[in-house]
């Protein structure tokens, strides 16, 4: 489905975003980003809470535009590939809409895409079946637990076959056994349809777990601090209790806290 | 199902007869007179005599009372659209709309009568119209603005233009809001139809007829009248209750799920 060429599925270059530019609230949520992920990589934004990770997400998403700089997805602009469907989109509530049964959901994507009804139902069981859920397919999303209607919603995000997905704090909401769960789930589904992965999250673990690279980020203005490689392999739930995993999150960790340091000594100066 | 229907009704209709029990064992008793209090037998018997009359009271008044209430909804949806497209139109419109709804609109009839003919019924309507706007208008606007962000970024996010939003989100979440407003203007049509009919025009109404016959001491007569404007009142508020659950049989169930 996607061409195997070289196209990294994002690019981006030399990315600032200013909000209220020029006026008294004028933030600077990213200055001088630069980041490439490839075709079927997972990347983790990482970082304290204003420090633009949600931003760079915006941006490669084209929910925002960029003040400087160019985000490409899929060797296409970013607002290219937001008219095209190239990516899928989660975020932290899974936005479910009660007016729809759980299968109505997953087919918004593929209605505004034109598809006609047969061929949008079929795609929706296929997708649960997926996320197996299939029994719930004429439920409504309040009869389901928390982690049901994010897979439901991973599900929706997924069934356009986008070939690049983006998550903003996908599981943040869920428990922490349920949240393990969901990690594995959406690498087995990442890993069988090769879609590449940018997500966005507070846990240092969920990061190590599901990247293959941790960007961590630092706070006002944002920027990369550093891209931690985690050349872990295939992930189990042994990887969890891998020497080397907790080599990984403890590297970030120490990253994160000299990004923290420097944000409160930078706030003390003022 | 039938088992937690009838835990339901059951009760308020116990409540209902013990009341109008009560009621007829303290005239009774106490030996009170019919133009301070008339039992509700005598009540009953009147509106058997007046049955009629009644018909036709009720029919001229709940005409008013639905011409005023379909327009008066009809101009709120509409004018709730254009408010959400428009936000000049919307940060001008929509606190003067929630003043206004505070005022007692009916209180204008008296004005609306001089407008027109002595007989013609347009004043009642466009006061019912006008009472009805309000709530419509409030409530719909609200829903279609109030919409979770999440979700129109999603939509966004699937290149989807103001107008997809529009239709597959505003749309949708401004529903129970637009009956929250209905079953609130129900009632407030029926009040406003009889209210108005206090203030002139043609005698041919509800309340028409409960000033007359307390004018002329029939208070059995009048409450018989008050009766009917009861049960008209009831008959609104379960239509607009009605037409919610057929409109949103999703709603329904996921209230009965939550009660357990």
């Amino acid at each position: 489905m996607s061409p195997s060429d070289g196209t990294p599925a994002v690019e981006i270059t030399g990315v600032g975003k200013m909000f209220n530019a020029g006026k008294p609230g004028q933030v600077d949520a990213l200055q001088d980003v630069s980041l490439t992920v490839a075709r079927g990589e997972s990347v983790a934004l990482i970082g304290p809470s204003g420090c633009g990770k949600s931003t760079l997400l915006r941006l490669i998403a084209n929910l925002l535009e960029p003040t400087a700089g160019t985000v490409t997805v899929n060797g296409k602009s970013a607002a290219q590939a937001r008219q095209d469907q190239d990516y899928g989109m989660a975020f932290q509530q899974a936005s479910l809409f009660d007016w729809r049964t759980v299968a109505r959901n997953i087919e918004l994507p593929l209605e505004l895409k034109g598809w006609d009804k047969r061929r949008r139902r079929d795609k929706a069981l296929e997708m649960l079946d997926l996320v197996q859920l299939r029994d719930f397919a004429d439920h409504h999303p309040w009869e389901l637990s928390g982690g049901m209607q994010q897979r439901v919603a991973i599900a929706r995000a997924l069934s356009v076959d986008p070939p690049l997905l983006l998550m903003d704090e996908p599981f943040g909401a869920l428990d922490e056994m349920t949240r393990e769960h969901m990690q594995t789930e959406l690498l087995r589904i990442c890993s069988q349809l090769g879609t590449t992965v940018v997500l966005v999250t507070h846990s240092i673990p969920e990061a190590v777990y599901l990247a293959n690279r941790v960007v961590v980020m630092s706070p006002r203005p944002g920027r990369i601090t550093k891209i931690v490689e985690v050349p872990l392999g295939e992930r189990t739930e042994a990887t969890r209790e891998d020497t080397a995993f907790f080599e990984k999150i403890t590297e970030v960790r120490e990253l994160l806290r000299g990004v923290e340091a420097s944000a409160r000594s930078h706030e003390a100066a003022w | 199902m039938t088992a937690r229907r009838l835990r339901l009704i059951v009760p308020p209709i116990v409540v209902a007869f013990v009341f109008l029990g009560v009621w007829e064992l303290f005239v009774v008793v106490r030996d009170i007179k019919p133009y301070l209090l008339p039992k509700p037998s005598f009540i009953a018997e009147n509106i058997s005599e007046q049955w009629d009359g009644m018909w036709e009271a009720a029919r001229n008044t709940g005409t008013n009372a639905v011409i005023g209430l379909a327009s008066g909804a009809f101009a709120g949806v509409l004018m709730a659209f254009v408010a959400n497209r428009f936000r000049v139109f919307r940060e001008m419109f929509s606190p003067l709309a929630a003043a206004i709804n505070a005022m007692p609109i009916v209180a204008l009839t008296p004005m609306f009568n001089n407008l027109f003919s002595i007989t013609s019924t347009t004043p009642r309507r466009l006061v019912v119209t006008i009472v009805v706007f309000f709530p419509v208008f409030l409530n719909v606007l609200r829903g279609l603005t109030a919409v979770d962000p999440a979700q129109v970024e999603l939509l966004r996010s699937y290149a989807a233009g103001d107008a997809t939003v529009l239709r597959k989100v505003r749309v949708p979440n401004a529903l129970p809001f637009l009956f929250t407003g209905l079953k609130v203007a129900a009632s407030l049509s029926v009040i406003s139809a009889i209210v108005a009919e206090y203030l002139g025009g043609p005698q041919n109404g509800l309340g028409n007829r409960i000033t007359s016959a307390a004018s002329n001491s029939a208070y059995g007569r009048a409450w018989a009248y008050v009766a009917a404007a009861c049960v008209m009142g009831l008959v609104f508020y379960v239509g607009a209750f009605v037409a919610e659950r057929l409109a949103m049989p999703w709603r329904s169930k996921r209230a009965a799920a939550q009660a357990g």
